[in-house]
């Protein structure tokens, strides 16, 4: 499984990265477009948005099914990736590549109560 | 316990995702099911459907317990391997199952039932069989296995690994069959593109698969099938229509034969309810993905998707839907998706045939 070590995970799937600039960057895992199959459709949040932690954020559905994309954590969306919208399939091709929406944390310490790597891989073998 | 087919191994070696289909432990995949259903449309593609049942009916009364058994009326069968769909209904009209019966010869027929509804079919056969005292022998062939080849090159690459059929197979017309020693192949399929769907001895599979896979054959898994047959405007049961839904409701009246003098399971029932729904295409006009049970939108009442998911022949969203009866081909309607009204239009219930997108 490809599980980078740099990026923290949730149980439903997601990675997130934490920037130089205290901003978090999120997408979905290798092991999610795995399980999903071929994405047809994704739909991103508006900037600016708020959201709370587990809060649908984002869906994305393969051939198969739709699937929602949650915030890890609380925050607000500053940024999305309109290239995914138009080329859904650049998620299965490299996950940790196509992120999806940027946060600003409602509160920086929130992060470190997400998965690590190892923690996530015993959670994503399950 | 899931059932697993005679070429389970073959589909675990092969890399396939695995998923419970029916109580049946088959393939969705073996790596993108986008690519398997590209590699149908235009080259060639082969499924193991071994987990539908191969039926044989025969006996002297093989034809008249047909004839009161199921909707399509099996006096339409004239010449020896010709094939026909059908809808078997209950006494309430609702489908039990949509089937193929190939007339092999006189008092001898053979069908072929869904998995998922295969015990509960040949249960409902039987119980049928002693109402009507009939002479009829119905054997579920469980010994046998089913490969699908789909595609405009699957015929060629059948004949490539089994010279011996294609004198037998190359004039056969679409929905014939014919016996080529151990092999029943028939010209019928579920994905709109020419091809064979070739019934064997299961000790003889995994060759036979091998044999095609050396050949350049792609391995299809059931994730393609589905978009192929929604492409194709082919119903699929459990989804499309059941034991609740009139074969009228369902797209299906034109399997239905209520001319004839002849009587079978259902027949008052339809009589008495007529078509209450038609059964049409969406093209989604706006972005996302159509699915089963959204609400349809229309001028003339609400209808509800049935099946529903993204072409990947025509690169949008195609669904099937139930609407009401004076919405009209060419209508936009509206489709409501997660709270969205999204806009579709309506169209002839056949998206793709042979390749060629048909909206």
């Amino acid at each position: 499984m490809n599980i980078p070590a740099n990026l923290k995970y949730t149980k439903s799937h997601e990675w997130v990265r934490v920037e130089s600039d205290g901003t978090v960057t999120v997408g979905i895992t290798d092991h999610a477009q795995e399980l999903l199959g071929d994405l047809v459709f994704v739909e991103l949040p508006d900037i600016g948005k708020t959201l709370a932690a587990e809060q649908e954020a984002a869906i994305v559905e393969s051939v198969k099914a739709a699937s929602d994309v949650y915030a890890p954590i609380a925050g607000t969306v500053i940024e999305v990736n309109g290239a995914v919208p138009d080329a859904p399939e650049s998620v299965n091709q490299d996950a940790y590549a196509a992120w999806l929406f940027k946060l600003k944390p409602a509160n920086a310490a929130d992060v470190d109560a997400l998965l690590d790597a190892a923690a996530y891989a015993a959670c994503a073998d399950e | 316990m899931t059932q697993k087919t005679v070429l389970n191994e073959t589909h675990r070696r092969l890399g396939a995702r695995m998923v419970d289909f029916g109580g049946w432990d088959m393939p969705l995949h073996y790596g993108s099911q986008i690519e398997e259903h590209h590699a149908v449309r235009r080259d060639c593609g082969m499924f193991d459907v071994s987990h539908m049942c191969a039926v044989d009916i025969a006996g002297a009364d093989a034809k008249a317990f047909l004839l009161r058994l199921i909707a399509n009326n099996v006096d339409k069968l004239k010449e020896p391997g010709k094939a026909l769909y059908s809808a078997m209904l209950n006494e309430s009209g609702g489908v039990v199952d949509d089937l193929i019966v190939y007339f092999v010869a006189d008092g001898q027929y053979r069908m072929v039932i869904n998995a998922g509804t295969a015990e509960k079919d040949l249960a409902w056969m039987a119980a049928r069989l002693a109402d009507w005292q009939l002479d009829v022998a119905v054997v579920a062939r469980r010994d046998l296995a089913i490969i699908a080849l789909q595609g405009p090159n699957a015929k060629a690459r059948v004949w490539q690994v089994r010279p011996d059929a294609r004198a037998a197979t190359e004039a056969l017309k679409p929905f014939y069959s014919v016996s080529v020693g151990d092999c029943f192949i028939a010209t019928t399929g579920y994905t709109g593109e020419t091809g064979f769907e070739i019934t064997l001895p299961a000790s003889q599979a995994e060759t036979f698969w091998q044999q095609l896979l050396d050949a350049g054959v792609a391995p299809i898994g059931l994730g393609a099938r589905d978009t192929l047959r929604l492409e194709a405007g082919m119903n699929l049961y459990g989804q499309d229509m059941d034991e609740s839904v009139s074969p009228l409701d369902a797209g299906l009246a034109w399997t239905v034969d209520l001319d004839s003098p002849r009587d079978f399971v259902g027949k008052p029932a339809l009589l008495a309810q007529p078509q209450q729904k038609q059964f049409l295409g969406l093209v989604l006009l706006d972005k996302g993905v159509l699915r089963a049970h959204q609400k349809v939108v229309t001028a003339q009442g609400d209808g509800e998707i049935t099946s529903g998911s993204f072409s990947p022949s025509l690169q949008q969203s195609v669904a099937l839907a139930r609407l009401p009866l004076a919405t009209a081909i060419g209508d936009t309607v509206q489709v409501d998706i997660r709270g969205k009204l999204l806009a579709a239009k309506v169209v002839k219930p056949c998206f793709v045939r042979n390749g060629k997108a048909l909206v």
